[in-house]
């Protein structure tokens, strides 16, 4: 009882938390290699997808946003050390993250997709995939996937530091298949020129049970720190409101034909 | 203590030391490949006919003047795009496809970026062998051939012992750059553990002790070549100095 009471302050405490700071000024990061969702535009500022989700939530908000560039594989550490407030980068909601960080609800739904040449009997499984080299991006989902499932079990996972590299040795020949978001490679590989030829093989993954989708997480949120209650009450709040008032469709229209929110 | 969880580096033994084998190969083998071609190749480079040394003085003006890790990117990326050379590997030619693998690539990056130091070195050392010992052996009746075997080379490679101890340092640490084409060495391994765990600290800093603990053979061992080849190079110590 003395717990659920102390709960029930704690709670109370970070609901009045949420008028208590005012967050005027919000420091965001994204990537800048995964389009659409994020890129470096011909200025050299980020742009896309995630870039104007984020801008549409300070919007409803009324904050400033600024943008930080980060390298992937250090953007929780950067977060955690304070370099940015929120990481709107595409990242999915996973178990393992949140042991870190806390998400927002998500903002679009994203399976992983086995990519290869058209036509290759592969798909994106164990016996599938024996004796291949399956590329992926070092520190994403996939990648946790492939090493919690295919690792060392007869498939070689060779990991880059950025998807583009990952593409570059699918398109030369050095690795068999690619193992990565389906949205990053529609919109990064699949879609483009470089792409033709190359298609996605088999199913989309979203986890076939609980443990899969531990692995492979809810969707793709906004990543805050843990003490940060008060931000993450706020842009959830925004984020609904996007999605009520039509803003949320525009954006995503300029960018996709079909539904990324799932359901 | 919440910053620094041990658990992360022992649950991640076996790849640590997966890769540091992957750095003392890259390492050793870049360096004796450099070592072996830089030898011929610093004789030719103080040869006075220019249409000799002219072009390797060329080889190691691009490749001390370019950063190892763009080198790299070069050859493993940059060959990998080209049309003719994805038509060679299409046609299972095999001396080609020697530029598809990862580690070949990292290698002859890694030798030919040695070699040009090494070469250089080599070269500033055999100028540096005193002409009464050059004089001396032609006194002596030795052709050309015989001075350069017998007294230039000897004589110069123990003067480059110190700064060639300098460029085995470099070259370990510089190796760590073999993870930005997918080879997993030292670095690789830690930066593996790092975003699997989210533990930059736990991950680097067990890396940084290994990387340490191989600096430190390699001194050592250094020390021991110096004491060996360039003892009578050596100031008099003070004993022999009294009688």
């Amino acid at each position: 009882m003395k717990k659920m009471l102390l709960l029930s302050a704690l709670l109370a405490l970070s609901a009045a938390g949420v008028s208590a700071k005012d967050w005027t000024e919000i420091r965001m990061a994204s990537e800048g290699a995964y389009p659409p969702f994020n890129e470096i535009g011909a200025n050299g500022a980020l742009k896309g997808f995630d870039i104007d989700i984020g801008n549409a939530l300070c919007a409803e908000m009324k904050a400033k946003c600024t943008w930080v560039k980060q390298e992937w594989d250090g953007m929780i550490p950067a977060l955690m050390a304070r370099k940015f407030d929120a990481i709107v980068a595409s990242m999915s909601i996973t178990e393992e993250r949140k042991a870190k960080v806390d998400f927002t609800n998500k903002y679009y739904a994203s399976p992983v997709v086995l990519i290869a040449k058209n036509g290759l009997p592969l798909r994106p499984e164990l016996a599938s995939l024996k004796g291949k080299k399956v590329a992926v991006q070092r520190g994403t989902v996939s990648d946790n996937f492939a090493t919690k499932y295919w690792d060392g079990k007869g498939v070689e996972v060779v990991r880059y530091g950025k998807q583009d590299e990952a593409y570059l040795d699918l398109k030369s020949g050095r690795v068999d298949a690619i193992f990565a978001d389906y949205w990053e490679a529609y919109g990064g590989f699949l879609t483009k020129p470089e792409g033709a030829g190359y298609s996605v093989l088999g199913e989309q993954l979203y986890g076939k049970n609980a443990e899969e989708r531990a692995v492979i997480g809810e969707g793709i949120g906004i990543a805050v720190r843990k003490k940060d209650q008060d931000l993450k009450a706020q842009l959830n709040k925004a984020l609904a409101a996007v999605r009520a008032n039509g803003k949320y469709e525009e954006i995503r229209k300029k960018y996709f034909t079909m539904d990324i929110y799932g359901n | 203590m919440e910053w620094f969880d041990p658990s992360v580096i022992s649950g991640s033994l076996p790849e640590f030391w997966r890769g540091l084998w992957m750095t003392v190969q890259l390492t050793v083998f870049s360096l004796a490949v450099g070592f072996a071609l830089a030898i011929p190749l610093s004789v030719a480079r103080v040869s006075r006919n220019p249409w000799v040394s002219r072009p390797i003085s060329a080889y190691t003006y691009f490749f001390r003047g370019t950063p190892m890790l763009v080198q790299l990117l070069l050859i493993y990326y940059g060959v990998g795009q080209s049309e003719w050379m994805q038509q060679q590997w299409e046609s299972g030619n095999s001396f080609w496809l020697l530029f598809r693998d990862a580690y070949f690539c990292t290698m002859l990056a890694f030798s030919l970026n040695t070699c040009a130091y090494q070469l250089e070195m080599f070269a500033g050392a055999i100028r540096n062998v005193p002409h009464g010992e050059v004089e001396a052996a032609e006194a002596m009746g030795m052709t050309r051939y015989t001075v350069l075997r017998r007294i230039v080379l000897p004589s110069a490679l123990r003067r480059a012992i110190p700064p060639l101890s300098n460029e085995v340092i470099l070259m370990l640490q510089g190796s760590a750059i073999a993870s930005a084409v997918t080879l997993v060495d030292l670095t690789g391994a830690a930066r593996n553990v790092y975003s699997r765990h989210y533990a930059p600290f736990e991950a680097f800093i067990f890396a940084g002790l290994l990387y340490l603990a191989v600096t430190f053979v390699l001194v050592g061992l250094f020390r021991f070549a110096e004491s060996h080849w360039l003892a009578h190079l050596q100031p008099r110590s003070a004993s022999a100095q009294k009688d």
